[in-house]
Parts: structure tokens; sequence; C-alpha cells
């Protein structure tokens, strides 16, 4: 499998299903490892990163990632095709625009994605549509259990796993949840319900992750404290507890508009709509914008005519690099934003003669 | 409710507990969100290492001895590390252990030992520090209701437990 095949589907993590799909996108365990014997990459010359690389890759290559799986070496891929992986959220922006020996390792689906020396040597990481964060933490277990009969994990009985930056050490683990809160943000409440999650130190980031505002009313929500729980505590506390609070506040609010606001709720709905099949230049934060307010509309059935996994295809394909690939061809921001006008009412139904 | 012992003027609503080196002595401070937030702190966001790292170090940059520490596996300086936040190699973990314990601690929620997953181990049974932590965190709970006639028990538990790690 090539990245030019991987583009043609859409992960299967972004089918729209699963539990709670309603308000939550999809899930992501992730665990930091790094190989004893080994420096940290920040004191790995050339020649280490490049063995840890190898150590890596050939472990990786003895152990079933599935049907159609893909191993990506970084350095040796074009720069557009880096940025497809990111906005595909199988690579971090850290590990596209880094240097040195590095990749990563893409399961079936797109619903595993091994990152090699991006700020720890192994990043494991699996994702799922919805919540199904019992599934994911049993999945990364086993790889993580499979990887460690392969390398020698650093690791500490104080400290456990130990990762290049501190604030990961411990289990490594971080559970990260996307969610979509477009009634919390409609009624004022997203400031109020952020607090509360910053009490329960979580971090709470917009669609792109670190250092992005949040476009779209998509947040992710995460996991900072790594040491003095065990795995299982962190991802039972985020399954059963954290997640389905977030979810219910936001239905509340989702009943709340269609009891009292319904007018209101309709006019951001169809406006959206009206939009985004008339539109013929738009830009990458206005679709966002307003595909959000269409997956509103079609969660709360109030609008039917689509279903939320061509809204996700919507999502994807609407990315700089993604048009790009699309036309096959470097487009500047004006150009992006007629093609990206173009696709979106390609995909709607509206044919794009006028 | 005590104010502020900075300004005196608002409630205190950040409690810290400093550890001054360089004989880890501990300091209650009291402080109110402003003041709290114009040293870099604050109860509600965030910290990250750098944040962390900036307000501790601030206190430790006076003792010499921390920031020459130097490991001798792969030459990472705890001033090096100090400035990008990320560490050399797993040695440093134990050269830097004093000066990185506290500032772990912090970044954990007062966490000192991991509890969890191990290489290898396969289904492991839960291990002294895991109980400790467990009975931790249902003795805060315990004080946090009131319930301190359960409170009073698990503190004897803890502290049975503690001098049986030690
Ligand atoms: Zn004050
Ligand atoms: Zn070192």
């Amino acid at each position: 499998m090539t990245i030019e095949e991987l583009i043609q589907d859409v992960g299967a993590w972004l089918a729209g299903d699963g539990p709670y799909s309603d308000v939550v996108v999809s899930s992501r365990i992730r665990l930091a490892r790094n190989i004893a014997g080994f420096p940290f990459l920040s004191k790995a010359g050339e020649d280490e990163r490049r063995q840890i690389f190898r150590v890596l890759t050939d472990c990786i290559g003895d152990m079933d990632l599935g049907r159609d799986s893909l191993l990506i070496d970084i350095e040796e891929t074009e720069e557009i095709n880096r940025q497809v992986l990111v906005e595909r959220h199988l690579i971090s922006k850290q590990h596209a625009e880094g240097e040195g020996s590095r990749g990563v390792a893409i399961g079936a689906g797109e619903q595993r994605a091994l990152m090699i020396n991006e700020e720890d040597h192994l990043r494991i990481q699996v994702l799922r549509s919805g919540l199904q964060l019992s599934t994911l933490f049993e999945e990364v277990c086993q790889i993580d259990d499979t990887l460690g009969q392969c390398v020698d994990f650093a690791f500490d009985q104080r400290f456990g796993y130990l990762t290049a930056c501190p604030t990961n050490v411990g289990t490594g683990i971080r559970v990260s949840v996307m969610l979509h809160l477009p009634a919390l943000k409609l009624t004022n409440q997203l400031e109020k319900t952020f607090r509360a999650a910053k009490e329960l130190r979580l971090a709470v980031r917009g669609l792109y992750g670190e250092g992005t505002d949040a476009v779209g009313d998509f947040f992710q929500v995460s996991n900072q404290t790594t040491l003095g729980k065990t795995e299982d505590e962190i991802v039972e506390h985020f399954g059963s507890d954290i997640i389905p609070k977030f979810v219910q506040y936001e239905l509340a609010a989702r009943e709340s508009l269609l009891k009292d606001r319904l007018s209101m709720l309709d006019d951001k709905v169809w406006r959206a709509i009206g939009t985004l099949e008339n539109a013929r230049t738009i830009s990458s934060d206005e679709s966002l914008f307003l595909l959000s307010h269409l997956r509103m509309g079609v969660s709360m059935g109030r609008c039917t005519s689509v279903d939320v996994s061509r809204i996700n295809e919507m999502f994807l394909r609407t990315q700089p690099a993604h048009l790009q690939k699309l036309q096959g061809r470097r487009l500047d921001g004006e150009e992006r934003s007629i093609i990206r006008a173009d696709y979106l009412r390609g995909m709607l139904g509206i044919d794009s003669q006028n | 409710m005590n104010l502020c012992q900075n300004c005196n003027k608002a409630p205190a609503t950040v409690h810290l507990l400093d550890i001054v080196p360089p004989d880890g002595e501990k300091r209650e401070r009291h402080l109110c969100e402003r003041c709290a937030s114009e040293e870099g702190l604050t109860s509600q966001q965030h910290e990250s290492i750098n944040q962390i790292l900036n307000t501790f170090i601030k206190k430790a940059s006076g003792t010499k001895e921390s920031t020459d520490l130097v490991c001798p596996q792969c030459g990472m300086t705890f001033r090096e590390f100090r400035s990008q936040g990320l560490l050399g190699c797993p040695n440093d973990y134990t050269v830097f252990e004093k000066v990185l314990s506290p500032l772990i601690e912090r970044a954990h929620e007062g966490a000192t030992h991991h509890v969890g997953r191990s290489p290898n181990a396969g289904n492991i049974a839960p291990t002294k520090h895991s109980r400790l932590a467990k009975l931790r965190r249902d003795m805060k709970e315990a004080i946090e209701i009131e319930d301190y006639e359960t409170a009073a028990r698990l503190r004897d538990q803890v502290q049975e437990l503690e001098t049986e790690i030690q």
C-alpha cells in the first residue's frame, strides 16, 4: 500500500459510528516508549537515530498490523504527503516538520499509527470512531506486549516507563477523545465546561491539537497526569466518568435548543447548508465552521439529506494538502478556496456548472 | 477564609507547598489567584513543563550543585534540561533524581511512584505502591466528604504501608 492508495479512503475511525457518536467523534490512546540502552532523541546522533529506526521498523515488520498496512520513512517522503498524514491525524505536526531519521507505521483502516523517533523513540497510537476506550486499551496493550518481546523498553521501578519529557513519565499513556460540542457553544456554556475540565487536570485543545484554537466546535480532551495512577484507572475514569459527563452536558444543551430556540437552531443549520451548497469560494475556517453546524443539524435530526460519515469525509478532504492531492498540483490560497467550494457543492449533490 | 499572604487583600485560593533546596525544607504558602498567576502559578490552568520548571528553578537557581549536575552517559546537564524541557537519556532520571522528583510530583498531582504496567509482567498483582496510591486517594476523598472516621482509619493504613515500603 502507498500514500496515494491511502488517500483514496477515509480512515475507519472517521466512520461516524460507535458509542456516543452524536457527540464523540473519535477516541485515541497513545503510549510513549523508549528503547533501553539508547539516549533519548535530544542526545541521539544521526547514527543512533538510524539504529533506533531500524530496530523498531524490524520489530514492527514482524508484527501483524493487518492487511494494507504501510511503513513510511518520513525523511524520504515529500512535503505534501507529510502534510496529508498530519491532516489525517496519523502523525503530529512536529513529526512532519522534524529532522533526521524518523517514520510512521500505519495499520489497516488507519486505526493504528506507530510514530518512530518523534519526541520519544516510539509512540504507539490506536484510534476508533466514537467512544471505544476499552477496546483501544486492549489493543494498545497487545501491541505494547508484542513489541516489548522484541526490544527492551526503558523502565524504572520508581518512575515507570522513562520518557524524554518528565510530564509523560510513568505509564506514558495519553487518552484523548475528540468531542463535537456545538450546543454548549451556542448556549454559552463552553467556558464553564472547560473550567470544570481543567480542575480535573484535563487538557482541552482545538481540532488540530497543541497550539491551535478550536475551529468548528471540535475539542480534544486528554489526561495530563501519567504517574501514580494505573492505565486502567485512567482509561476507566475517562470512559465511564469524564466523557459521559461531557456528552450529557452537550445533549442537555441540545435538548434546550430544540425546546426553546428551535428557529435559531434551524437557522444556523440551514444557513450552513445554503452557503455550502452555493459558495463559489470558501476558506478552510469557514467551511469547518459551517460543516460543524451541518453535523449538528444531522446529529439532532434537523436535516437528513446527508450522513455523518459523509460530513467527516468533507472535513478531511477540504484541508489544504488533501485538496492539492485531489487536483494533483500545488494551489495557492485563492485557488484552494475555489476548489474547496467546488468540491463541497459536488459532495452535497449540487452540480457545479454555473 | 484566609487572605493572600502576598497582598493581604484577596482571599487565598491557591495553596502551595514549596520545597526549598538544597535540603528540601518544606514551606507552605497561600496566595490569591492574581498573585499566584503573577508568579506564573495558577490552580486552573495546566502547567506546562516549562512553567513548572521556571517557577521551580527560580528557587533552585541559588544552588550551584543542581545546575552543575551532569549525566556521565549522555552529557546532559541540568542547566540544559532546564532550557529545553527534555531529558537526554534514561539515566538522567537517576542522576537528576533529587532535583527532578519535586518537579515530577508537581506535574503529576503529587504522585511519586509509578503504578501500573511494567515490561513483560503480564497480569501483575497490584504492587504495594499501587495499593498505597489507592489508599491515599480514598483518604483524600474521605476528607473531602468530611468522613473523618474513615479518613483516620485510612491514614493508619497508609502509615503502616509506608513503613513497610521503606
Ligand atoms: Zn494576593
Ligand atoms: Zn543522560
